[in-house]
């Protein structure tokens, strides 16, 4: 019978999926820290009154958000190492650094229109009180546009864990990589790539109820849709 | 310069996209003194007050603080902006954090002040202003009248040395205007230097030094208080104080 089949597939191979699973994780997690630190830079750059530095926040930005990511993440894995030695790198390192740089044109615009929905007084109180622009960012604007930001977060940020899957195609031993394996070896296409997809399933959705809860505990009181 | 000056603006001009808000002001302020900076919408008041700090940067002219200009690159700017502090007609306070927290940001930040002290300060100054209930309200909780007067409070915790007011009660419903009124009557009677820019011809009237009339970026008339609200030598002073006391609650009809 196909599901007893199907079900013991996945019982026998619960350790491959689940290291694959945290090969994912990995994959997601330190992208979106990647993207993070990279968008608050390129958001910050775009934002600057020195052109040059805001062109080229812009250009990237433009660059990555117009080719896509498939694109991207071959580029790093196979034409890094052509032009240096030094960026020669394994599979795992070249997704995290593909996905990473990719998110980081998309954190980038969130992140600036986070800043630039923050009311155009708040700086001005901050500045006229004596706050040099480094604090009244820090202390005033930052912390009000990373609430303002959370929902368009959320989607970034689960576009992404659902994005890792890409990275099968240099050989990460992530979850899609171990479904198609296990796909061809067993030729059970449905119970396998179907218990994949939930995996991501539990994954994304996790992610989206943190962020709401997140959302939820940092809201200004007074502030927005509450009471 | 007179001893007792604390602020002199020389020859300043400002023009928005061609447009020019700021023809040549002139104007010196001196210490404890309150002046009331009066004039029709559009006349450049705002303007003027916020090139006095240079959160709006004069195309022309000179700032002279303490006898100092702050025009210069190699002044610190923050510096001084933190002892000429603004309230704004919006009042502009920090929306993610408390009443309290909103004074002791500054403290902390630009007066290096220790937590303790400046939570200490902060809960004098909302005192001061009749909130020291609201300490751990957010600013959405507050009323506006209420918001003005924790951003008055948020002011005078730095113990400026002058306070400038863009048209404080003109974002406020009448019976909130009151009391913000009330609280910056109060610090003008302690003794804190202040320009106000206010469309509140009474307060004016009460507790102004001075009268500066500005209509078309320029200077119209200025005095004694009195002098320009029952002797207005300029005809457009009259005309502008005309239209507007008609509005004011004046004393019933014989």
């Amino acid at each position: 019978m196909a599901m007893a089949d199907g079900w013991q597939i996945i019982q026998d191979n619960l350790d491959a999926f689940l290291a694959a699973a945290g090969v994912t994780v990995e994959v997601a997690v330190f992208g979106l820290a990647l993207g993070f630190a990279g968008g608050v830079l390129l958001a910050l750059s775009r934002l600057s009154s020195f052109k040059p530095l805001s062109w080229i926040a812009t250009i990237y930005i433009e660059i990555i958000r117009g080719t896509p990511l498939l694109i991207q993440i071959f580029f790093i894995y196979f034409g890094f190492g052509a032009i240096s030695p030094l960026l020669n790198f394994d599979a795992l390192t070249a997704g995290i650094l593909a996905l990473g740089l990719n998110s980081a044109a998309y954190q980038a615009e969130i992140i600036r229109g986070g800043i630039e929905s923050v009311p155009k007084g708040q700086m001005e109180a901050a500045r006229s009180i004596g706050m040099t622009r480094m604090q009244a960012m820090r202390h005033v604007i930052l912390p009000q546009s990373f609430r303002l930001m959370i929902p368009a977060m959320t989607n970034e940020m689960v576009t992404l864990i659902k994005d890792t899957s890409l990275v099968s195609t240099i050989t990460v031993v992530e979850l899609t990589f171990v479904g198609k394996q296990l796909t061809s070896r067993y030729l059970e296409a449905v119970p396998i790539l179907g218990f994949v997809a939930l995996i991501y399933f539990v994954m994304t959705f996790a992610t989206s109820r943190a962020m709401r809860y997140l959302e939820h505990k940092y809201r200004i009181p007074g502030y927005g849709e509450d009471e | 310069m007179s001893q007792d000056e604390i602020i002199r603006a020389v020859n300043i001009h400002k023009s928005f996209k061609g447009h020019e808000v700021l023809k040549g002001i002139d104007l010196s302020i001196s210490r404890q003194e309150v002046v009331c900076i009066i004039g029709p919408s559009g006349s450049g008041k705002s303007t003027f007050l916020r090139c006095l700090n240079r959160i709006t940067e004069p195309d022309k002219g000179e700032v002279l603080f303490e006898g100092k200009s702050i025009m210069g690159p190699d002044v610190d700017i923050d510096e001084v902006r933190s002892h000429m502090v603004m309230v704004f007609q919006s009042y502009n306070l920090f929306l993610h954090l408390t009443a309290k927290k909103n004074i002791m940001l500054a403290l902390e930040q630009v007066r290096g002040m220790g937590q303790e002290e400046a939570e200490a300060r902060a809960l004098d100054a909302l005192s001061k202003v009749g909130l020291e209930a609201k300490a751990d309200a957010y600013p959405g909780q507050l009323s506006g009248g209420q918001q003005q007067r924790v951003a008055i409070a948020r002011a005078i915790a730095m113990e400026p040395k002058l306070v400038m007011f863009d048209e404080p009660t003109s974002a406020l419903d009448p019976e909130l205007t009151y009391e913000v009124l009330d609280v910056m009557k109060k610090l003008a009677y302690g003794g804190m230097t202040m320009v106000v820019v206010t469309h509140e011809m009474g307060f004016a009237k009460d507790v102004a030094d001075r009268v500066v009339f500005m209509d078309h970026g320029v200077i119209v008339e200025e005095g004694d208080p009195d002098k320009i609200f029952t002797d207005p030598q300029n005809e457009r002073t009259r005309q502008f104080l005309k239209r507007v006391l008609k509005d004011e609650p004046g004393p019933p009809p014989a």
